[in-house]
């Protein structure tokens, strides 16, 4: 006999096992099965009542779908409810089932008991697919006009979700908010201001139309913020705050980038920002809002100082949740504000201490962006203290964003390989690849801390080689082997290593049994440079042969041969020094893209005139550039890499796509450590392939003249051995830097003015350069770059690449637009930062690409930059 | 727009869930195990927000029950703290001194009060005593 469903519930309580508790839903099941089959209709909606509660324990009840639209289609209210429950619960809008039902939610719609109206649009609102929506779309535009309220405002989320599925109803909506907002009560015009929005989603034409309702709006605000005591829509004593804050998102949307409409919503938000009581959560989640949308919106600057003074008031709040959000929000004010965040950088690395990891990730990410020249030190020193507490999922992003911030700004050499040493040593094995290879680059680059690094590094190995990465222990081992002779006697600031010592820890990585085989190899390449550091030092001499000698046995196929190639080395005394020379300064090459400088990039884009969508484009970026680059770009990346051949490329996409930049990339472990093995005369058959490469696709090309000296550089180098990368390094200067500019090559002056000038023309289109300097930083120039078209129809999906030899970085915002209008009526701009590490003695050289298509037809152009004046 | 709407008590039992997003049962199994561990392993003296997948949990304990929404990041956490106060407020107002028992044995009447004030991942109404006469008048037509 049936139970009811109290009956049920108290049974299955009463179970004590899991076992017990499945007997007794299997038998109910059995039970409610058997009802189902024999169609008795008195007691269906009590069994599917019993069938969620099944559901909600977990079991399967997929079975009993069928029944729940039965009861739908019932004429009762109380089936009607279970029915419609069990709709909600069991269904969702990927079932086909659901298509079964339209009917009779499009007759509930009409019913004239507003209760069971009420239940269709409920179910309706919740799960309803996209067809559905479509279909009921007109249903819920009569509906709107309701003379029930508690219709109208179920309606209007009836109609948020019809948008949803289907934005391009939305042209059936705008008409109908004018009278949703005249309403007087709450509940519909909380409705209505969230279908507003909606729309303003689903159709961002509308919010032209829609700012025409900005008074209306900013007069419903203004009676909630004015108005005394309402008992009725009260919370702590604020007049219904779900409003004030729906309606204030609505305005940022609406204000944004429209001077007319912030005019007229600046003392409104004035009057909130001052009057709304700050002691409890409701008036801080007004005011967060509030402060959300002045800083979206073009505001008086009067208005800004006030919101980022509440901004600071959070930030001193001693309740978690509000310091929270005053965190998330100053992370989207830093781009148009960075000293005022600034200020409360004290406050913000407390956050950092915090046990709570919530508070901890959100100062994280506002401190990365704060970095700059002046503070890179304290706060990187802040971020160490930081490091042995992380959870260690975050620890490697933590690493590599400490190393990034490191070689942006660092001040000086020295104190970038101690940092970066200190970063790695106590990341344990949170350590890519990458940051090695860059570390390795470095050295390699900066004749004056290759004893400093390897005596640190020698120190650091020699106190714990368990805990620490094996590639830093490989960057050890390489330097070590690479710049032994110069720690003989203690460069500068550091000890020096003695011959004894450095084979001390070759001999103990070697031996220990955390070593990798890879390192091994690193050693043996060390031992045998050592072999010519140490000449005329015949213990070391003797030691070095004996540490290889048991390799020659080694099962490491790798390692046995290299053993016996070096032991036939020893006999070569006249060629050996030759060989083992000192690798030539490395170059990094551009290849992976940091997301960091992705979020920069996104977060400070100072965008095209609506400076109001700067906080939604940092905001939707950054999610995506924390997830590592997209894949697209990033090939692009790659290909132009290979293309121009190791030059920093950056691709920018017009705004909207994620932008990438290679400002502050990190290159690739092949590039640099390779040429460990390379020193001893393995062949760099990839580097002399990238210059082949080279020389095909730019053989065609508009330049040929560029292919040559990259040729000669390649067929200059006798040993073919470092690869046509090292060779271009090692003939002086940069062979496509020749090629560009030659005349240019003179020592430019130290100071210089703005200058503008054209920078490439080519069909149609005109490349505008104004250049400026950074103050105080000559290296540094700001670029604007303005594109132009005189051909009588507009370039469409155009996208501007740029690339800068190795020694210069580059970071590029995004384009202001994709289209560049017809007939020289209007330009697209797009912002670019370079800095030239060499500057005073190499000139700033550029190679742009551009890609565009006119009437349908695909170009892409490449080309130099007409030379950046004297000074730059 | 809130994802979804939990009620778990401090031992992770699911007393309520509310999905307004698609997830099938098996995730949904380990989506609420998953927020159960995240949520019991905080400090009371914590925010009350986490960070989850691409969403944002804001959730509140009311003795050993733990309310969660699950919204989006452009949500204003502080106002959806609010609503979980607001939600609880009805409830206990309704039942009367609430307890999980209620929820419990309730579960249809918990879920009425729930689409009387969120709607599709939306709050449509605020005003207390406009809910608690809706669902007292639905719960009469039973």
């Amino acid at each position: 006999m049936s139970i009811r469903l109290r009956e049920l519930i108290r049974n299955v309580r009463a179970c004590k096992t899991q076992a017990d508790e499945r007997a007794c839903i299997h038998k109910e099941c059995a039970a409610i099965r058997t009802a189902f089959k024999e169609e008795s209709n008195e007691l269906r909606h009590r069994n599917v009542a019993k069938l969620l509660f099944i559901h909600m324990l977990g079991y399967p009840t997929h079975w009993g779908q069928m029944e729940c639209l039965k009861l739908v289609a019932g004429t009762k209210f109380p089936e009607k409810r279970v029915g419609y429950l069990g709709l909600m619960i069991l269904l969702d809008e990927r079932q086909e089932v659901l298509m079964l039902v339209e009917n009779s939610l499009k007759m509930d719609l009409h019913n004239a008991n507003q209760y069971i109206s009420g239940l269709a649009m409920c179910s309706l609102a919740n799960i309803a697919s996209a067809e559905i929506c479509r279909d009921l779309s007109p249903e819920i535009e009569t509906l709107l006009a309701n003379s029930n309220p508690y219709i109208r405002k179920k309606a209007c989320i009836c109609a948020i979700r019809i948008l949803k599925k289907n934005p391009e109803l939305a042209e059936n909506f705008v008409d109908k908010v004018a009278s949703i907002l005249a309403d007087r009560n709450h509940g519909v015009l909380l409705t209505g201001a969230k279908l507003m929005f909606e729309l303003t989603q689903a159709e961002p034409s509308s919010i032209e139309v829609l700012r025409k309702q900005v008074p209306t709006l900013v007069r419903v605000l203004k009676n909630l913020v004015l108005s005394g005591y309402a008992p009725e829509h009260d919370i702590n004593g604020i007049t219904d705050p779900f409003l004030q804050v729906a309606l204030l998102k609505l305005l940022r949307v609406l204000g944004r980038g429209c001077a007319d409409a912030s005019d007229q919503m600046n003392d409104i938000l004035a009057q909130v920002a001052t009057n709304t009581e700050s002691s409890k959560n409701v008036g801080n989640s007004i005011l967060y809002e509030c402060v959300l949308t002045i800083v979206a919106i073009e505001a008086e600057s009067g208005l800004r100082v006030l919101a980022i003074n509440i901004l600071g008031r959070f930030l001193a709040n001693r309740d978690n949740n509000i310091k929270y959000v005053a965190l998330h929000t100053l992370l989207k004010v830093v781009d148009s504000d960075v000293n005022a965040v600034q200020r409360h950088r004290g406050t913000i690395v407390e956050c950092l201490k915090d046990a709570d990891v919530s508070l901890r990730r959100r100062a994280l990410e506002l401190i990365y962006v704060l970095v700059n020249e002046t503070n890179v030190e304290a706060l990187v020193g802040e971020l160490l203290a930081y490091l042995p507490v992380v959870e260690s999922e975050f620890k490697e992003d933590l690493v590599s964003k400490i190393c990034s911030v490191v070689e942006a700004y660092a001040p000086e050499k020295q104190w970038r390989v101690d940092t970066i040493i200190k970063t790695l040593t106590m990341s344990g094995a949170f350590v890519n690849d990458e940051l090695a290879s860059s570390l390795t680059s470095l050295i390699s680059k900066s004749p004056e801390i290759q004893g400093y690094t390897t005596s640190k590094l020698h120190a650091a190995l020699s106190a714990d080689l368990h805990n620490v990465a094996q590639t830093l222990v490989q960057v050890g081992v390489w330097c070590v082997g690479e710049y032994a002779d110069q720690v003989r006697e203690a460069p500068p600031g550091a000890a020096a290593v003695t011959s004894a010592q450095a084979l001390d820890l070759l001999d103990r990585v070697l031996h220990s049994v955390t070593t990798a085989l890879t390192t091994k190899e690193y050693v043996l390449n060390a031992l045998v440079k050592l072999s010519t550091r140490y000449q005329g030092d015949v213990a070391a001499q003797a030691r070095v042969r004996q540490l290889i000698a048991p390799y020659r046995s080694s099962i490491a196929l790798e390692l046995q041969q290299r053993a016996h190639e070096y032991h036939a080395l020893f006999a070569w005394d006249s060629i050996r020094a030759g060989v083992l020379e000192r690798m030539p300064p490395m170059e990094k090459k551009a290849k992976a893209v940091d997301p960091l400088a992705v979020a920069r990039a996104a977060g400070g884009a100072p965008s095209n005139g609506t400076s109001g969508t700067n906080g939604a484009a940092g905001g939707g970026a950054r999610p995506a550039a924390s997830a590592a680059a997209p894949a697209p770009p990033a090939a692009e990346v790659d290909l132009l890499a290979d293309i121009l051949g190791g030059m920093d490329v950056v691709p920018s996409t017009p705004s909207g796509a994620p932008p990438t930049s290679a400002a502050m990339r990190l290159p690739t472990s092949a590039a640099a450590l390779g040429g460990g093995g390379g020193g001893v005369g393995v062949g760099g058959g990839g580097g002399s392939g990238a210059a082949d490469m080279l020389m095909d696709l730019l053989g065609g090309d508009a330049s040929p003249q560029m292919a040559q000296p990259v040729a000669i550089a390649a067929q200059g180098n006798p040993m073919g051995g470092a690869g046509a990368m090292g060779a271009m390094a090692a003939s002086g200067m940069p062979p496509m830097m020749g090629a560009m500019q030659p005349q240019s090559m003179q020592a430019p002056t130290a100071a210089a003015g703005p200058a503008e000038w054209v920078a490439y023309e080519k069909g149609p289109l005109k490349v505008r350069f104004a250049a400026s300097k950074e103050g105080g930083n000559p290296a540094v120039t700001n670029v604007a770059i303005t594109f132009t078209n005189s051909a009588p129809s507009p370039l469409t999906d155009f996208v501007f690449q740029a690339a800068v030899p190795k020694f210069m970085k580059m970071q590029m915002q995004p384009a202001s637009g994709s289209v560049v209008p017809a007939g020289n009526s209007g330009a697209v701009t797009q912002l670019l930062k370079l800095a030239n590490s060499a500057h005073g003695q190499k000139p700033i050289a550029m190679r742009i690409k551009v890609e565009y298509a006119l009437q349908g037809n695909k170009l892409s152009e490449t080309g130099e930059v007409a030379s950046f004046p004297d000074g730059y | 727009m809130i994802q979804f709407i939990l009620v778990q008590n401090r031992q992770g039992i699911t007393r309520l869930s509310k999905y307004y997003r698609q997830y099938s049962d098996d995730e949904r199994v380990k989506i609420e195990d998953e927020i159960h561990r995240l949520e019991t392993g905080r400090d009371v003296k914590f925010t009350n927000f986490v960070e989850f997948k691409q969403f944002k949990l804001v959730y509140r304990r009311y003795a050993g029950l733990y309310f969660t929404l699950c919204v989006e990041q452009a949500d204003n956490e502080l106002a959806m703290f609010e609503s979980i106060h607001l939600l609880v407020e009805v409830l206990d107002q309704f039942f009367g001194n609430v307890c999980e028992l209620d929820l419990v044995y309730n579960f249809y009447k918990v879920y009425m009060i729930l689409d009387e004030l969120f709607l599709a991942g939306e709050v449509q109404e605020t005003s207390k005593r406009v809910i608690l006469e809706r669902v007292r008048k639905l719960d009469m037509l039973e």
